[in-house]
């Protein structure tokens, strides 16, 4: 690395330009992913705090399997409970509709679950009866309730009784209803008031089963799929940083292979002067490595100062899956994208530093 | 001491090869300074790209001490040109983001992070070369900041920081005046006698050949005269003579101690 730091130091201006590019991609890279992770959370959460070990969907007459299309009947819920290996099976409403208190209304999404079920972040909201609610936070919190206040969804009022838990359905805070109370609100709704999914725990024959009832079975994660909301936005979100990391790679790969051709007469008079190839190629490495781990860390920085900043409203979510998980892509990516520059460093001939002219 | 015996070197030209160097055998000894001369394209470089095993010739042998530098692989070659060889180029070819002082620490580094003792040594006698060449108070200067002859005086330095039993040197005056010329050959020749290098130099005229202490004459490859530089100065200390070699195609002079 000698040649290599005093080069850093000789053309920091150039240097401190990748750099100061890396860190913009990065920039961007970390507040789409902040985004994204923000977004999704605010489509999906509730959905991974269901209870079951999976989640029943009933397959819709054509088309793919989504929770908005998605009813199960009582001869459907009948042959899961029946069916061997299952230890319990919850009815999941789900729907939504606005909730009102005084006469502020907020879009809301509405579960219907029992209370006492599996313990998880929804469940635990669920009320004991039906003229009463539990509220998760982003509910409340629009809703500006607190326990004992009242509010009013779909022409009934009902008793706040638990508020809690960032539980977020298709970017609308999660209300949780006792079934019976859901089944008429879905109604009233101009629903079927009848369960939208089956929450199943135990170890059946989950294909058989599911191929009987003319449903599927899957995990909590891979359910997600049956969002509609979440699919088209995950999917544009994630090719944008898809396209930000491949032009990480460019932009990284194309300076390292100007610069390095620009050095090829350095380098073939430092292999002349006896240097390895795999010095050589060490010092790149470890040059493109300043360069990313400091324009990748300024960004990074970057982003943390500027969510702290963020107004609350905004669907952001900071955690290592969204600065760390794509900071490290980037710096393999940029790596990958130097690591082609090395073509010149190996082939350079030490013979043209003889008689050169530079 | 390095050695040609009977080296033959064909480059590709289109359908056929050319010879460039054709049968020489040639010594260049401890502490003394052989020119390498001849018309452009009569072989010179390529004689001394043989020598730096930037090369390998198409027969004979390149020895180095004991070492047969033809059977070395590209990577073994390096080695011995980090431990044992000192080049300097027709032009200076510093790096230019180092700094005079470091253009000689460079030659440590070379082989990477694994000779912590070489470095040490290479390291401790900067100073002493950098005060050889007169250039200790430019030690904090980069290339673009010293002259043509400074710059060509940090490359000998450079060359000669390890301490090599050989020093190649390629038309080092090409790029200076006469007066700056005739320094760059005085130097490399005192630190030549000073430090017992075999100094091989390849010059394409003889305006400072008082600098020399054996000259060959190569053309069309050949070696076709092979004589002890007269060096006539009162007070060198050195007797003038005139040894012409009965046998032009190896070049093994007489000394000119």
């Amino acid at each position: 690395m000698f040649v290599a730091w005093r080069d850093l130091r000789f053309a920091r201006g150039r240097f401190a330009l990748i750099a100061s590019v890396v860190a913009l991609i990065t920039l961007l890279v970390g507040f789409l992913a902040g985004l994204t992770g923000g977004l999704a959370s605010q489509n999906i959460s509730v959905v991974l705090a269901l209870p079951g070990d999976k989640i029943v969907l009933q397959h819709p007459v054509q088309g793919p399997v989504s929770f908005s299309d998605s009813t199960i009947d009582a001869a459907t819920v009948t042959t899961w409970r029946a069916a061997a290996g299952v230890t319990s099976v919850v009815r999941l409403g789900i729907t939504q509709g606005r909730a009102v208190s005084d006469g502020q209304p907020v879009a809301v999404a509405l579960f219907g679950v029992r209370h006492g079920a599996e313990q998880t972040s929804l469940t635990r909201l669920a009320p004991a009866h039906d003229d009463e609610v539990g509220l998760s936070t982003g509910a409340a919190d629009q809703l500006g309730v607190h326990d004992g206040d009242q509010v009013s969804i779909a022409g009934r009022t009902y008793t706040v009784t638990a508020v809690g838990g960032d539980l977020w359905y298709s970017h609308t805070p999660a209300v949780a209803m006792s079934p019976s109370a859901w089944s008429i609100a879905d109604k009233a709704l101009g629903g079927t008031g009848q369960a939208t999914a089956l929450a199943v725990d135990g170890s059946p024959d989950w294909d058989a089963v599911a191929a009987a009832t003319h449903t599927t079975a899957s995990t909590h994660l891979r359910s997600l799929t049956a969002l509609d909301t979440f699919k088209s936005e995950i999917g544009s979100l994630g090719l944008m940083i898809a396209m930000l990391f491949g032009v990480s790679a460019l932009v990284v790969g194309a300076f390292f292979t100007v610069w390095t051709m620009q050095r090829s007469g350095d380098i073939a008079v430092l292999k002349a002067l006896g240097a390895t190839t795999r010095s050589l190629v060490r010092d790149a490495l470890g040059q493109a490595s300043i360069v990313l781990i400091a324009g990748i860390g300024t960004g990074l920085l970057i982003v943390v100062g500027l969510s702290a900043l963020a107004p609350s409203s905004l669907p952001f979510l900071l955690s290592p899956l969204t600065t760390l998980a794509p900071a490290a892509v980037m710096a393999l990516l940029g790596l990958a994208g130097a690591a082609f520059a090395l073509r010149s460093v190996t082939h350079a001939d030490p013979l043209t530093a003889l008689g050169s002219n530079r | 001491m390095i050695t040609l015996d009977d080296v033959s070197l064909t480059y590709p030209d289109g359908a056929h090869r050319v010879t460039a160097v054709d049968h020489v055998s040639m010594t260049g000894r401890a502490g003394v300074v052989t020119g390498i001369t001849g018309p452009s394209g009569s072989g010179k470089s390529s004689i001394l790209a043989l020598a730096a095993t930037l090369i390998r010739p198409d027969s004979g042998h390149v020895w180095i001490g004991d070492v047969d530098t033809a059977q070395l692989d590209r990577r073994d070659a390096a080695d011995l040109r980090r431990e044992r060889i000192g080049i300097v180029f027709q032009q200076s070819n510093l790096l230019p983001s180092l700094t005079a002082r470091e253009q000689l620490q460079v030659m440590a580094e070379l082989g990477g992070t694994h000779h912590r003792e070489r470095r040490h040594l290479v390291r401790g006698r900067v100073d002493d070369l950098l005060e050889a060449i007169g250039l200790q108070d430019q030690a904090r200067k980069r290339p673009a900041q010293l002259s043509g002859g400074q710059r060509q005086r940090i490359a000998i330095a450079r060359a000669l920081v390890h301490e090599p039993d050989v020093l190649l040197v390629d038309e080092p005056t090409s790029a200076l005046d006469q007066e700056r010329g005739a320094e760059i050959m005085d130097l490399i020749a005192r630190l030549t006698h000073e430090r017992g290098t075999a100094t091989l130099l390849v010059t394409h005229d003889l305006i400072h050949r008082e600098a020399l202490d054996e000259l060959v004459t190569v053309v069309d490859g050949r070696i076709v005269d092979a004589e002890a530089v007269v060096h006539d100065v009162v007070g060198t200390g050195r007797a003038p003579h005139d040894h012409r070699s009965d046998r032009p195609d190896h070049a093994e002079v007489g000394g000119t101690s």
